[in-house]
Formats: structure tokens, C-alpha cells, sequence
């Protein structure tokens, strides 16, 4: 018998193995929508308790009375039609915010000229919030939805351009020889190889275009929904206060936010889903 | 320019430039590689082997010199010389192992879907991934991403496979166990190798032929057209050819 190799492992041992469910709350607690449904809970009762301790419905209604507001509201009608008009104007600007930037972004992506351009065109108009340039809009294009659309366009161009052109550049030298490597065209390229390889990043500058461009219109609806006669969301809740329906104009602020949660959670989420979750590009 | 099959390298000056000055990567080079041979480029760092696959990828221009293949001038990059990387990042992260190795014989047009998705098959089958096949990259070892780029690459039937190091990532268990099988896949396709390492006992392991680059610019050492059969005391005489009369091990 040699000694040559020792076998180290008593296989006559018992061997207690660890193979029981997860307590119920431990799996209920780390279910991410769950937690985050709690945190909504928890601020309702805060709100609900502080409304009834105020007492004073022109100030700070009560979650119930805000509810019931928004139940009417929604029921007769009005506030669903005032987000479809929100929706409409918000859709087109988006849209063409985003056609900008892709523009740009080709732009930059194929010439060194381009791509100064692209940075420095950013680096100036970000900064500067689309309300700011709603004076100049209006007394260009009139009080009505071509104005909106043209702040709505400066709100999403530049952020969605920026994330879109980092993405370009953070693509990694192996990735970018791989792509030549097949003999694709220039479009080829771009669309199979540095789109998907940037998508990260063009996600995130898109989710991030969609909250600026929603913001920026219901703060300009409120400056001047007044004279266009059929106003959306941001009108709704300038006129409520008007009329001191502060019921209302809570209802108002709740839609605004659910809408945004609602697009954030099924657009946007279900897209990460099935593409960077799926590919390892973003942890989960 | 006579047109012999198989790639010609002949007095290949290579410069590339930094931010503040051109480096001459490698001098007047000229080497042959011949359809069917598994043909290393080997030399320290800073000797251009990386510059010269490069160039024969068609990913840099000679500054003197010229590179053909099957007679014809390489220009740019193309299919017909697929290359294998050293990073495990060359797989695209969002197609699955069988869309990656697909990609390519789609994307040069080279094969129709159907073929491209059973020569993918076959290919997988060769480097043992059959049950990998749908995942994404992410879910894979170093060692099988590897694999994958290297079934990706020989499923296109390309003229030559040029490969930049490909096993230096990986751990040395490994290395060796890809080091037998890319020549176990070699038996069966006999396809041609470019193959660049700066590890000697992987040269003489993959190789049939060993051209020897000396570095600050690369020039040529001296080629070794015999290999087989000679081991350790190959390993020994390229040691000191690189590093002068001491003997040496290579790691």
C-alpha cells in the first residue's frame, strides 16, 4: 500500500445538509414590489394620520378625500380625458426629442466634428431647464401645443443624446473589432453592434428623457393652459386650486405620479427585463 | 505579386501613435504561413506580435511593406480571417451562445440561416457546449467564452484564424486543458492558425512553426519551421535566442 495520495474525506460521517424552505416573511420581505408597496402603505397611513390631525381640507386634505376625488374624477370622466391630452402632446415631444438625439448622436458617432458638436451643444443646453425657454416658445410659435412640444423637445433631446453618445463611447475596443471583423456596413454597425452594446446606457437616457419630459409639461401646462382652451393634467390642477377644490388638485398631483410609476414599472422595467437582466448587462 | 495560397507577410513596418509620439511597433518583417499551418508569432512584450495580427486582421495599415492573402492585398478587416481575442468580453452579451457563433456567418452573408444555425449546432457540439447553447455570455466560465469565440470563429471556415493570445486570461488548469482540445479541433478541420503568445511552452505545444520577434521594434529572431518532437530542448534554445546564452524556463 502506498501513501502516496491521502484520501482526506470520512465518508462514514453523517452529514447534515441544510435543505428547508425560507420562512414565509423572510421571502415576502425580499420581494422587491412587495417592500416597495409597503413603503406606499406606510406613506398613506402617515399622510391619512396628518390630515386628520390638521383638520384643515383647504391646507392639506386627507388621503380618503383625495381619493374620493380622484374616484369622481376619474368616473366622470375629466381627469381621464386630460391625461390623454397630456399623453398626446407628451408622446410627440418625446418622439421627436428622441428622433433629435439619434440624429445627433449619428452625427457624432461617425465624424470627430460631430462629436464636438454633440458635447458642446449639450454642455450649454442642459443645464438650462425647458421652462425657462417656454417665454421664448410661445412668443414664437403661438400659446398652444406646438410650444409645448418645442420645450418638451429641449427636455429630452440633450439628456437622451448624452446618455446615448457615452454609451457610443464606453462600447469596449474588443466589442468594436469583433463588429469590423464581420464586414457589416456602417449601419450595420451602429444598429447590430453599438446600439445594443450601448443599451444601458440608452435605456437609462430614455427613462431619464421620459421623467424631464413629463415634468417640464405639467409645469408648462400650468403657466398656460389657461389660454389654449383644452388643457391636460397641469391645467386640471391650476384650475382646481383656482376654484379651491384642493381635493382635486391632489388628484390631480396622485395621477401625475401614478402615471409616472405605472410607465416607469411596465414600459421601462419590462424592457431591463427582458434585455439587460437577460444579458448580464445590469445585476438584479 | 505572385498569388500562392496561404498569407504572405513581407517587409511589414507597422507604427502606431500615441498622444505624444510614433512607436515602431515592428521592423521589416516578412514571414509565410501556409494553408494548414499552426503558425505562432512568440516574443516578449513590446516585440508588436499583438500589431502584426493586428495588421493581418487588417485593422492597421503597414507603413512599409505589404500583407496579402491568397494574393490578394489586405486592406481591411474582413471575414475571410476571423479573429479570436484574449478578452472574455468579445461574445456579444445579448445573443445567446448559438446566435453568437450564428452572427457572423449571417451578418457576411457567407451562409443562409438555415446552414448557419446547423453548422452553429455542429460547431457547439465540437467544443462541448451542447448545454450551453441558450445562454447568454454572462452565464459563462472564462474557459467557455473562450471556446465559444474560438467555435465562432472556425464555423465560418475562415482563410486564416488569427488568434491574439486567447488562453493568457485564463487559469493554468484550463489554459492547458483549451491548449489540447483547440488542437484536438485542429485535427479535424486542419484549418490555419495565426497564433500569438509570449508563453514558449504554449508555442511549442500549438505550433508547427514558431516565428521568433525580438522586441523595441519587432524585428525577426529567427523562424522555426520544425517543431515536433524537439520539447525541452526547443523550450531551451528559444530561451536563450530571446534572452541570450543563459538557460532558462519559460513561467
Amino acid at each position: 500500500m502506498t501513501n502516496d495520495i491521502i484520501h482526506d474525506i470520512d465518508h462514514a460521517a453523517p452529514i447534515e445538509i441544510v435543505d428547508r424552505p425560507v420562512p414565509l416573511a423572510r421571502r415576502l420581505y425580499a420581494n422587491p414590489s412587495l417592500r416597495r408597496l409597503g413603503v406606499v402603505v406606510l406613506l398613506g397611513v402617515i399622510w391619512q394620520a396628518y390630515g386628520v390631525i390638521l383638520d384643515n381640507p383647504l391646507l392639506f386634505p386627507r388621503l380618503s378625500d383625495t381619493l374620493v376625488a380622484l374616484g369622481e374624477g376619474v368616473m366622470s370622466g375629466e381627469i381621464p380625458k386630460k391625461v390623454l391630452i397630456s399623453l398626446r402632446v407628451l408622446l410627440m415631444g418625446y418622439g421627436l426629442g428622441i428622433f433629435a438625439a439619434g440624429v445627433l448622436t449619428a452625427l457624432a458617432a461617425t465624424s470627430r466634428f460631430g462629436s464636438s458638436l454633440l458635447e458642446t451643444l449639450t454642455a450649454m443646453l442642459n443645464p438650462l431647464p425647458s421652462i425657462a425657454l417656454l417665454p421664448l416658445a410661445m412668443l414664437w410659435f403661438g400659446l398652444g401645443e406646438a410650444s409645448l412640444i418645442f420645450v418638451l423637445l429641449h427636455a429630452v433631446t440633450w439628456v437622451v443624446a448624452m446618455n446615448t453618445h457615452s454609451g457610443f463611447l464606453s462600447v469596449s475596443q474588443t466589442l468594436r473589432m469583433v463588429g469590423r471583423n464581420y464586414g457589416l456596413s456602417l449601419p450595420g454597425y451602429v444598429f447590430r453592434i453599438l446600439v445594443p452594446a450601448a443599451f444601458p446606457s440608452i435605456l437609462s437616457g430614455l427613462k431619464i428623457g421620459w421623467a424631464f419630459a413629463w415634468r417640464t409639461l405639467v409645469a408648462a401646462e400650468l403657466v398656460f393652459g389657461a389660454a389654449s382652451g383644452k388643457g391636460g393634467l397641469g391645467w386640471y390642477i391650476f384650475e382646481n386650486k383656482n376654484e379651491l377644490e384642493i381635493a382635486n388638485v391632489f388628484a390631480g398631483l396622485l395621477t401625475v405620479i401614478a402615471i409616472g410609476l405605472i410607465v416607469d414599472s411596465l414600459v421601462f422595467g419590462r424592457i431591463e427585463k427582458h434585455t439587460l437582466r437577460r444579458w448580464g448587462m445590469q445585476a438584479h | 505579386m505572385d498569388a500562392k495560397p496561404g498569407l504572405d507577410v513581407a517587409g511589414v513596418t507597422l507604427c502606431y501613435s500615441t498622444s505624444d509620439q510614433i512607436v515602431t511597433a515592428t521592423y521589416r518583417v516578412s514571414f509565410q504561413v501556409a494553408p494548414g499551418d499552426r503558425f505562432i508569432l512568440l516574443g516578449p512584450s513590446g516585440c508588436g506580435k499583438s500589431s502584426l495580427l493586428k495588421a493581418v486582421g487588417g485593422y492597421m495599415a503597414p507603413v512599409e511593406g505589404h500583407i496579402a492573402l491568397n494574393g490578394r492585398e489586405v486592406r481591411k478587416p474582413g471575414p475571410d480571417r476571423m479573429m479570436v481575442f484574449q478578452e472574455f468580453d468579445q461574445l456579444l452579451p445579448w445573443k445567446t451562445v448559438k446566435q453568437n457563433i450564428m452572427f457572423p456567418m449571417l451578418a457576411s452573408r457567407k451562409y443562409s440561416r438555415v446552414e448557419a444555425a446547423d453548422r452553429a449546432d455542429l460547431y457547439i457540439e465540437k467544443v462541448n457546449l451542447t448545454r450551453a447553447r441558450d445562454s447568454h455570455p454572462h452565464t459563462l466560465s472564462g474557459g467557455m467564452k473562450q471556446r465559444v469565440a474560438i467555435a465562432r470563429g472556425m464555423a465560418m471556415e475562415p482563410d486564416i484564424l488569427l488568434m491574439d493570445e486567447p488562453f493568457a486570461a485564463l487559469d493554468s488548469l484550463t489554459r492547458g486543458q483549451m491548449q489540447d482540445e483547440l488542437l484536438s479541433l485542429w485535427e479535424e478541420t486542419k484549418c490555419t492558425l495565426l497564433f500569438v503568445t509570449h508563453s514558449i511552452s504554449e508555442a511549442i505545444k500549438i505550433g508547427n512553426r514558431i516565428l521568433l520577434l525580438s522586441a523595441h521594434p519587432g524585428r525577426v529572431r529567427a523562424e522555426i519551421n520544425q517543431v515536433a518532437g524537439r520539447g525541452k530542448a526547443l523550450e531551451a534554445e528559444i530561451y536563450s535566442l530571446l534572452f541570450g546564452s543563459e538557460s532558462g524556463h519559460d513561467e
